[in-house]
């Protein structure tokens, strides 16, 4: 429910001034026209008093009724059957309260026309400036909503994109544990002990930013899975000085692109591979090159990113609002994934 | 009876190394890290059964099965392959799920030589690399030229003619021949890339330089290369429909 027009404290001051100085004014005019202080003040004060109740009312109309766009008439008529109340009403009351003034009510029932057309106006800003309020305020509320509805999605599409784990990793794994446990039972356990480790960091992980050395640690724990799978074939290196080691990256960013480079380095080519992880700082942005070598004359690496990494994109661009953070790059054999991580 | 075990992790061959222990009767004469050393083995000692993974390097399990021209009997072992699993169970093959239990892969051993060299199974099997190859989108065609094997990029396809029982491929500087169907090439092939223009013929659109007539109902394709294309009163309709003419 939209709040009403008259619950901040701002709007009553004025609501209530307007009021006053509508009295003051309405006094005036009756005492212009050579009536005693008193039948001047006390027409004011019911008029202005009628009036505010009235207008209090229009606005709470229009809080639970809001026309539809050019139902101008819905605005109007409210006006005139609150104007026609309010003229009646007030005219009822003075007579009353002056009912020995035979000169005063004469001119009560002259003024009628003119105390009708100016309750109309009135009444008629009024409901103008609560649909207004009112339109402004569900508008409000709408963006409010859809920003919620985005800030939700975006925090599920970012859970997902990290929770993309490879069941093939996964099963490969167990079978070479299972493979181990045979012939070198301690190397079993060693694996289990990784891939323990390795589920529980991307399982735990929240979307709060960890410094590059923690990200590395976890890395380390897969690269070491996946050289027990491939240790005839696969080697790995990481370079990343200390500077760099305390810069911020996102969780869990770095493990697809790597088993990417990983996958498309074991399955381009026959021979032994090397995967190399460089960090550097520029122009305060961390940035990691991951590198895997491909078999140019069978494989054409796509351009922009391809190769399964568009969910890592998507990921960057959700979190920073920029498209150009992941890039990559094929030059001779060796294919180089680049990403670039804003420091704030 | 010989086996050969195909399989890109050392660890994976291992354990089915160990399984296969107690069958006395089968022996392991080779075991490959990939489908080019798989294609090698299997031409040099001729197995009875294969052993074989899904993802291995350069080329999978199914395009190395693809490229042999006397196919072994074959019990697939794959992680997780959702794509391959559908297509086993489609085709009534039977696979072993990474890790399975000796007890499972027993049970496979055992239905395999109860059918052993089955021409059923045989069938099946090929209607599976069929349906395999010709459903995933694939961007490489493989072929093997006497021992050699080459991929073949898609895009480096200028045409394709057929050649009795095979189908020669065209690239900008050679050509190879293919054991393959050209309706299984026109099915494969990217329909707003390739035409079949001609009983004998499918080309890449963008080969095309022009279309000249020649005789009656019939055309000649002139593309990039030089090379001139027949083009068949229904072929030539095709082409006109796919250039929007």
């Amino acid at each position: 429910m939209a709040t009403s027009l008259l619950s901040t404290n701002r709007f009553r001051f004025l609501f209530a001034l307007t009021a006053i100085i509508w009295a003051l004014m309405q006094a005036g005019i009756v005492y212009w026209f050579g009536y005693d202080l008193t039948i001047s003040a006390v027409d004011g004060g019911v008029s202005a008093a009628l009036l505010a109740l009235a207008c209090i009312l229009t606005s709470n109309i229009f809080r639970f009724y809001q026309p539809k766009e050019s139902r101008y008439l819905y605005i109007a008529a409210p006006g005139i059957i609150l104007a026609a109340i309010f003229t009646w009403a007030g005219n009822y009351a003075l007579k009353n309260i002056f009912s020995d003034d035979a000169g005063y009510a004469v001119f009560l029932n002259g003024s009628i026309p003119i105390r009708f057309c100016f309750a109309f106006l009135v009444f008629a800003w009024m409901a103008l400036l609560s649909v207004l309020w009112y339109t402004q305020q569900e508008q409000q509320e709408n963006e409010q909503r859809k920003s919620d509805a985005e800030k939700l999605a975006k925090e599920a599409e970012l859970y997902n994109l990290r929770q993309q784990l490879q069941p093939h990793f996964l099963f490969n794994s167990l079978n070479s544990i299972t493979a181990l446990i045979g012939s070198r039972p301690e190397e079993a356990r060693k694996m289990i002990h990784q891939l323990s480790d390795f589920l529980r960091g991307t399982i735990n992980k929240d979307q709060q930013p960890v410094s590059l050395a923690d990200e590395l640690d976890h890395l380390q724990l897969y690269l070491d899975i996946e050289k027990v799978r491939f240790g005839h074939r696969l080697e790995t290196r990481v370079e990343a000085n200390d500077t760099c080691r305390s810069l911020m990256l996102p969780p869990m960013l770095l493990q697809p692109i790597v088993e990417n480079a990983i996958k498309f380095g074991l399955y381009d080519t026959t021979g032994a591979v090397i995967i190399l992880v460089t960090a550097e700082c520029i122009d305060n942005e961390l940035c990691i090159h991951i590198q895997n070598p491909f078999d140019s004359e069978t494989t054409r690496p796509k351009h922009g990113t391809g190769f399964g990494l568009s969910g890592v994109k998507r990921r960057l661009y959700l979190l920073f609002a920029r498209t150009d953070l992941l890039q990559t790059a094929a030059d001779n054999h060796i294919f180089t994934t680049t990403v670039k991580i804003p420091q704030t | 009876m010989r086996a050969v075990l195909i399989d890109d992790e050392p660890l994976a061959r291992s354990v089915v190394r160990e399984y296969l222990l107690p069958w006395v009767d089968i022996e392991v004469v080779a075991e490959c890290n990939d489908g080019f050393e798989g294609v090698k083995a299997i031409m040099q000692h001729q197995p009875d059964l294969i052993i074989l993974d899904i993802q291995m390097p350069k080329i999978n399990g199914f395009e190395m099965l693809e490229l042999l021209d006397q196919k072994p009997d074959v019990i697939f072992a794959t992680a997780f392959d959702e794509y391959a699993l559908k297509a086993f169970e489609a085709h009534a093959i039977d696979y072993l799920l990474k890790p399975f239990t000796r007890d499972r892969f027993d049970k496979a051993i055992k239905k395999w030589m109860d059918q052993q060299h089955s021409s059923i199974t045989k069938q099946n099997t090929k209607k599976l690399i069929d349906d395999v190859l010709q459903t995933s989108q694939n961007d490489r065609v493989v072929v093997k030229t006497g021992t050699k094997i080459t991929i073949i990029p898609v895009e480096d396809i200028l045409y394709l003619k057929a050649d009795d029982d095979y189908v020669s491929i065209y690239t900008k500087d050679a050509s190879y021949l293919k054991n393959k169907t050209m309706a299984f090439f026109e099915q494969t092939l990217r329909a707003d890339q390739f035409v079949r223009v001609h009983r004998s013929y499918i080309l890449r659109i963008q080969e095309i330089t022009r279309i000249d007539p020649y005789e009656k109902d019939s055309h000649l394709a002139i593309l990039k290369s030089g090379a001139k294309i027949p083009v068949s009163k229904t072929g030539y309709s095709k082409l006109r429909q796919v250039l929007g003419l």
